[in-house]
């Protein structure tokens, strides 16, 4: 066959079943003490310094990493056990997502050895937040158009420009930021890019909110007026970003977050649609799990492949592109199927508040971390068609 | 999966020498089914899931999944699923299989009673490949409301032929008053899972027509020229056939969790475990059957007229998928099975399920 995909039936092993009793009980007692409330859809409530600091005291933030840096040298089927049940729960986890996914991956592969010795520890113990300066005003899904200039200066680079879209921004004590350091060239569009560790705090940073439909703050416009980055928070290979993005590009396309991101709408469905559903109710649910079901089974094959060392790329894709018209059809399918439900339902008001709000962010489900567009694109060129 | 194992190696070499698509869309007529089967039974593949002692090749769940990934990869228009099931169902009442092609029923609905004095009755209305072959396996409910496994000489039987949306035998079979060749009590809990087992069957042959169509409409669309060049190269086609791989995608991890699942439980699976292969076998027919429908709908897109012809093979792929979704429970009949399951269990016991799994 010309096209190989690959998704064995993967299942996690004895470790994650008891790591996932653990994390249940945990989440149970943080339940109970009030720390967050998992019926809250609302994720702008996400952020929880208290939280973050005791999921890091769990040894659950960076758990995958070194132990010399803070982490715990578990696997990456572990991790994927404690992102689940957390995104299940609704918890709060906005403070260290970011970092524990993608920015903490990144510093552990390029960052110097002082700058991880300082940050990667921090990261573990759930003191400090991530953004990823990458899109801008007039770069967006095509990343390699990025103007953000960092021009050498004494010691360091001056960046100058603006990104956008950042979510985070305004809790971030960090940023991964993309700037452009030498001209593109003819044979190469994709070159001069350099990425760069960023301290929210350097002088010349600016932070605007951008309020988003729903009326929630997540996004930012990030202004960049002669910022000053020092030598050694150069990442990787100056003007050669764009060798390191792909492949990491994988972790954060195919984890739980990329299906379950509307889940409590689901469990507020079957509340709804009670014990004993009409067979239109019933058969609307049956799809609706069985669906899920299989996103998931893809997800930890995924999840399988990159623990063995693989670099699932196309398969990644597929996972994002399926799991994030799941989870924005699902708000939908779910109004659909409650329409003949009994009006008088006991959780009638909570269903009707996470549908609304599920409803309104579901559009950015596919845009963000890589659109359908550019994930149908990667799947097209992993199947020889580019 | 376990698609490198010998057995599945094997059942490769003999589609592909013997019963080719394209070999068979050319054939002038069916002569060439006799070599093929003669070939596949002495390679012990149609009774792989049948243990030495009674007549099989004692093979395990997993390889012949893996042979049923193939004969959906080469829409291989013989009995071999049929048979490999009908072997299964009579081993777990201990009957011994005969050999030649079987047919195998597993029906939700009206059940084949078996009468005191040992004859049966009732009527199964859509046997696949029912008189292509030459024993039935089913099972039949005694008066006392036990189930038997029962094997029957179709040519005892009367048979009014059908035919599927592929062109394959689908008969309408009447047992009233036939005695069966062999009867043993069914162990408990044999009913539901001979479904399971026929729905992940038919789930697993779902996979491999969805893998050999997105294949086959990956290689035309490099291959088709218009305004001037492949449509390989415009985005549109792109994103049809990235949904397409999508779509096989799921069915492919979607229908081998269920054969994994069913391969790692006991032979006829109860309680806790029952649970799981329940949710696993119900999930991948349904989403199969939800990708055959999109899959199959795509691949005639990008294939255009010569597609929907007699003399490409496409179709010998899509009529077989289209047909395989309503085989042991269509899509809807699983969605209402899982979807009371779940609403009876409440909304807090679902992720437990889903994250067990």
């Amino acid at each position: 066959m010309a096209t190989e995909l690959t998704f064995d039936p993967l299942r996690l092993p004895p470790e994650c079943v008891a790591l996932r009793r653990e994390v249940r009980a945990f989440l149970a007692e943080e339940i109970e003490a009030g720390t967050f409330n998992p019926h809250q859809a609302d994720n702008d409530q996400g952020y929880s310094e208290e939280f973050s600091r005791k999921v890091g005291a769990r040894g659950w933030i960076g758990m995958t990493w070194p132990k010399p840096y803070g982490g715990r040298e578990r696997s990456f089927l572990e991790r994927y056990v404690v992102t689940e049940e957390f995104r299940v729960a609704n918890a709060p986890v906005r403070l260290h997502f970011i970092a524990d996914r993608q920015s903490g991956p990144v510093l552990l592969k390029y960052a110097s050895e002082r700058v991880k010795a300082d940050v990667l520890p921090r990261i573990c113990r759930g003191e400090v937040c991530f953004a990823i300066g990458m899109s801008e005003p007039n770069s967006g899904s095509d990343l390699f158009a990025a103007s953000t200039r960092a021009t050498k200066t004494d010691g360091g680079w001056l960046v100058n420009g603006t990104k956008v879209w950042t979510s985070n921004a305004h809790h971030a004590h960090y940023m991964i930021g993309l700037f452009r350091t030498s001209p593109a060239t003819k044979e190469n569009r994709r070159h001069g890019l350099t990425q760069f560790l960023v301290d929210m705090k350097t002088p010349g940073i600016t932070v605007n909110p951008i309020y988003q439909m729903t009326g929630q703050h997540d996004f930012n416009e990030v202004v960049f007026q002669d910022a000053f980055m020092p030598d050694d928070h150069v990442l990787g290979e100056v003007d050669g970003a764009w060798k390191q993005a792909t492949s990491e590009l994988a972790y954060e396309r195919s984890g739980p977050e990329r299906f379950l991101e509307t889940y409590y709408v689901l469990t507020e469905l079957v509340r709804v649609l009670g014990e004993k559903p009409d067979i239109r109710g019933a058969e609307g649910l049956g799809r609706l799990v069985a669906q899920v079901h299989a996103l998931r089974r893809m997800s930890v094959s995924v999840a399988g492949m990159l623990h063995a060392g693989k670099e699932p790329v196309v398969e990644a894709a597929i996972v994002k592109d399926l799991g994030t018209i799941w989870e924005q059809k699902l708000p939908h399918r779910a109004r659909d199927l409650a329409a003949f439900a009994e009006a008088e339902a006991a959780n009638r008001a909570t269903f009707e508040e996470h549908l609304a709000f599920a409803t309104q962010i579901a559009p950015k489900l596919t845009i963000q971390g890589g659109t359908t567009e550019i994930l149908r694109g990667i799947i097209a060129r992993g199947l020889g068609l580019r | 999966m376990a698609s490198d194992s010998i057995v599945a190696e094997t059942a490769t070499r003999i589609f592909r020498d013997l019963c080719d698509p394209q070999t068979v869309t050319s054939a002038a007529d069916e002569r060439w089914k006799g070599p093929a089967w003669t070939q596949l039974e002495e390679a012990g593949l149609t009774l792989a899931w049948v243990p030495a002692e009674l007549g099989g090749a004692g093979a395990d769940l997993a390889d012949g999944f893996a042979i049923l990934r193939q004969t959906g990869r080469f829409a291989v228009p013989l009995p071999i699923a049929e048979t490999l099931l009908a072997g299964w169902l009579l081993a777990r009442a201990n009957i011994s299989s005969p050999r030649g092609a079987m047919a195998c029923t597993a029906r939700a609905g009206h059940p084949v009673s078996l009468t005191a004095n040992g004859s049966l009755s009732g009527r199964l209305r859509a046997v696949p490949f029912g008189r292509a072959a030459r024993h039935l396996a089913l099972l039949a409910r005694r008066e006392s409301g036990d189930w038997a496994v029962v094997l029957v000489e179709t040519g005892a039987a009367r048979i009014v032929d059908g035919s599927s949306l592929a062109g394959d035998p689908l008969d309408a079979v009447t047992l009233d008053g036939i005695r069966p060749v062999a009867v043993k009590d069914a162990p408990a809990g044999l009913h539901d899972a001979v479904m399971l087992m026929g729905a992940t069957m038919r789930a697993m042959q779902m996979a491999g027509a969805l893998e050999a169509i997105l294949d086959a409409a990956v290689t035309y669309a490099n291959e088709r020229v218009a305004f001037e060049r492949p449509i390989a190269k415009f985005q549109a086609v792109q994103h049809n056939l990235a949904r397409l791989a999508g779509e096989t995608a799921v069915a492919m991890a979607a229908a081998g969790s269920a054969a994994d699942a069913l391969a790692s439980s006991s032979a006829v699976p109860r309680g806790e475990e029952d649970l799981a292969v329940f949710l696993e076998a119900a999930a991948a027919k349904i989403r199969v059957g939800e990708a055959a429908g999109e899959g199959a709908a795509i691949a005639h897109q990008v294939l255009g007229a010569i597609g929907f012809t007699k003399e490409h093979t496409l179709h010998r792929f899509t009529q077989r998928l289209w047909t395989w979704r309503d085989d042991f429970g269509s899509e809807s009949h699983w969605a209402v099975q899982l979807g009371r399951h779940v609403a009876a269990n409440g909304a807090d016991a679902l992720w437990p399920m889903l994250a067990a799994r």
